[in-house]
């Protein structure tokens, strides 16, 4: 099975984020970064099928330089071998822009099964995936739990709200957007770290993938204004903890 | 048609909650652009429906429309939005559309504004907000170029108590499907814990999130919830790692609760989470990140390590 896993380096979890002065994006020179959490688990579900069925994985990430990196380190865990869609655009991207370059990319591979992240922890549009399905022409399944090879196609388990799932059967070829959770994360070993220097990543440059203008304009990012009047108690916890059991007795009256 | 398009969600006749939401955004939406409402169903048609101000009620109906596959939406849909031309398309953000609605726009090379928060209309140009970074900024995004406007609005970002009441004629309508068009085979839904934990029955709910860093440390927790006669939850990572059974999760794939009072210990914010509590009377957040999102919410908070914080709470309980 050849399996292609889309994957996008964030910021770090934790970053402490300030809107840049034009706000049109953060400041982010200084920041750490990492694989997008459900991309992690996008992995995590291409490698343990590849394991069980056999086959290859190629991980596909656009960004600029330093998402290298994160290439690495998913060719550590087990990737086979990596296209890096170089890219040096910051700030908020279009994702049908996007899924259309990821597609021309992906032309030679003819992949039996795409899979990325439910959506980013950055823009949060949650839609690459499904875009991608579409302009590649692959049914496709989105927030899924589990995969599992069945017949000539795969069985997939889709969340759903309120504590709901469903499963449903697809074909081969076919796109999932995985959700995160579902399973363990490996960790690399230093055999995989090892290995990983000599697997190929092909570089293209976004410019000469095409895809489409934008029909959506971002006009600012900013910090959104409180519209709550929150009493917020930052002494010393004791302190706080009288103050805010005070309120809630006299003020809020819920105890 | 010209006018906006409310895309609404049901399930054996029954309509989804946050599909009273799209529709009260479409009608605020339409007062404040002069344009006309309408709405569209896919399978049967619901109850609930008629006494509300819409044109039209699209009920889009065919055998292979009765489980939901994206194809069948998809395709359903285009044939709709390309018979009737709405300028908006409206859906709520529930997991369905997030499953469907991408493929849709881009069946139109358009990309849908997802999960928009609040919105403003600036020299008769709409304006949607969206969040980024799992709510600690927003963006403000307007659409551009030639083509339908396609939209999908966050749980409890409109009201349907705002809801204007009317008459809704029905019209139907029978897309041109063929089995060949679908190609997923959904089968039936199903539930894994048997919900022995009602949250949404609690008054007072104590809920932990990544904070509380290990399993052996939620005792701690449990013990606030104890002092305070509340129920126990979580965020959906703690659920995850199963330090907490999943029939506690609080958030969009879990329960969704609004009690008289709901603490959040060690929990961001993140909009996942939000939209499972912010209906809470009074939200209480205890976490060391000020800039967390779950402050945009709090009634009351308290900035600091819950290590410290959480016993110094149990002790002011008593």
């Amino acid at each position: 099975m050849k399996i292609v896993v889309a994957i996008k380096q964030v910021p770090a979890r934790d970053s402490l984020l300030k809107v840049n002065s034009a706000g049109t994006w953060i400041e982010d020179a200084d920041l750490s970064w990492e694989i997008n959490e459900p991309d992690a688990y996008a992995l995590e579900a291409g490698l343990q099928l590849k394991e069980r069925q056999g086959g290859e994985v190629v991980v596909l990430c656009a960004g600029p330089d330093r998402a290298s990196q994160t290439i690495r380190e998913a060719l550590a865990k087990g990737a086979d071998r990596a296209i890096h869609i170089e890219s040096d655009e910051s700030g908020i991207s279009d994702p049908l822009h996007l899924a259309g370059i990821m597609a021309k990319a992906l032309e030679p591979e003819k992949p039996d099964l795409v899979l990325t992240g439910l959506q980013s922890e950055d823009f949060g549009f949650g839609q690459t995936g499904v875009i991608l399905a579409e302009v590649m022409g692959l049914p496709h399944a989105t927030i899924i739990m589990n995969v599992e090879a069945e017949g000539s196609g795969i069985r997939v388990k889709r969340e759903l709200e309120d504590g709901w799932f469903q499963n449903v059967e697809m074909p081969l070829p076919a796109l999932l957007t995985i959700q995160s959770g579902a399973t363990k994360l490996r960790y690399a070993t230093l055999m995989g770290i090892k290995k990983a220097k000599t697997k190929e990543v092909k570089k293209l440059a976004a410019a000469d993938l095409g895809g489409a203008t934008s029909s959506v304009e971002v006009l600012r990012i900013y910090m959104p204004e409180k519209t709550k009047k929150s009493q917020i108690f930052d002494g010393p916890p004791k302190e706080a903890a009288a103050q805010l059991v005070e309120k809630l007795r006299h003020e809020a009256r819920v105890i | 048609m010209s006018g906006i398009l409310a895309v609404l969600e049901q399930r054996d006749s029954r309509l989804h909650k946050m599909s009273l939401e799209a529709l009260a955004a479409a009608q605020q939406l339409g007062d404040e652009l002069g344009l006309p409402v309408f709405a569209a169903v896919l399978g049967a048609e619901p109850e609930g429906l008629s006494g509300y101000r819409i044109e039209k009620l699209h009920v889009i109906e065919h055998d292979l429309l009765h489980r939901y596959t994206p194809d069948g939406y998809a395709i359903a849909l285009k044939q709709v939005i390309e018979k009737h031309r709405p300028e908006y398309v409206l859906f709520p953000h529930t997991y369905q559309v997030r499953d469907f609605a991408p493929k849709l726009a881009t069946s139109f090379g358009r990309v849908l504004v997802s999960d928009v928060v609040s919105h403003r209309v600036e020299n008769g140009a709409l304006i949607l907000v969206r969040q980024l970074f799992q709510g600690k900024i927003n963006v403000d995004v307007q659409f551009a170029g030639a083509g339908p406007c396609f939209a999908s609005i966050q749980a409890g970002a409109f009201r349907a108590g705002a809801l204007q009441a009317g008459s809704a004629p029905v019209e139907k309508f029978t897309p041109d499907l063929s089995a060949s068009q679908i190609r997923t085979k959904p089968l039936e839904l199903f539930r894994e814990s048997d919900r022995a934990v009602d949250l949404s029955a609690a008054e007072i709910i104590v809920s932990v999130g990544r904070g509380i860093r290990e399993a052996e440390n939620i005792p701690v927790v449990q013990q606030l919830a104890d002092a305070l006669h509340a129920e126990l939850a979580a965020s959906r990572p703690i659920c995850d790692n199963g330090w907490l059974p999943m029939e506690r999760q609080v958030g969009s794939s879990g329960q969704t609760v609004a009690p008289k009072m709901y603490v959040a210990v060690g929990i961001s914010g993140a909009i996942q989470h939000l939209v499972g509590m912010k209906g809470s009377k009074t939200i209480v957040a205890i976490n060391k990140d000020p800039e967390a999102p779950i402050f945009e919410v709090a009634d009351y908070g308290i900035v600091g390590d819950l290590f410290q914080v959480v016993p110094a709470l149990i002790e002011a309980l008593k």
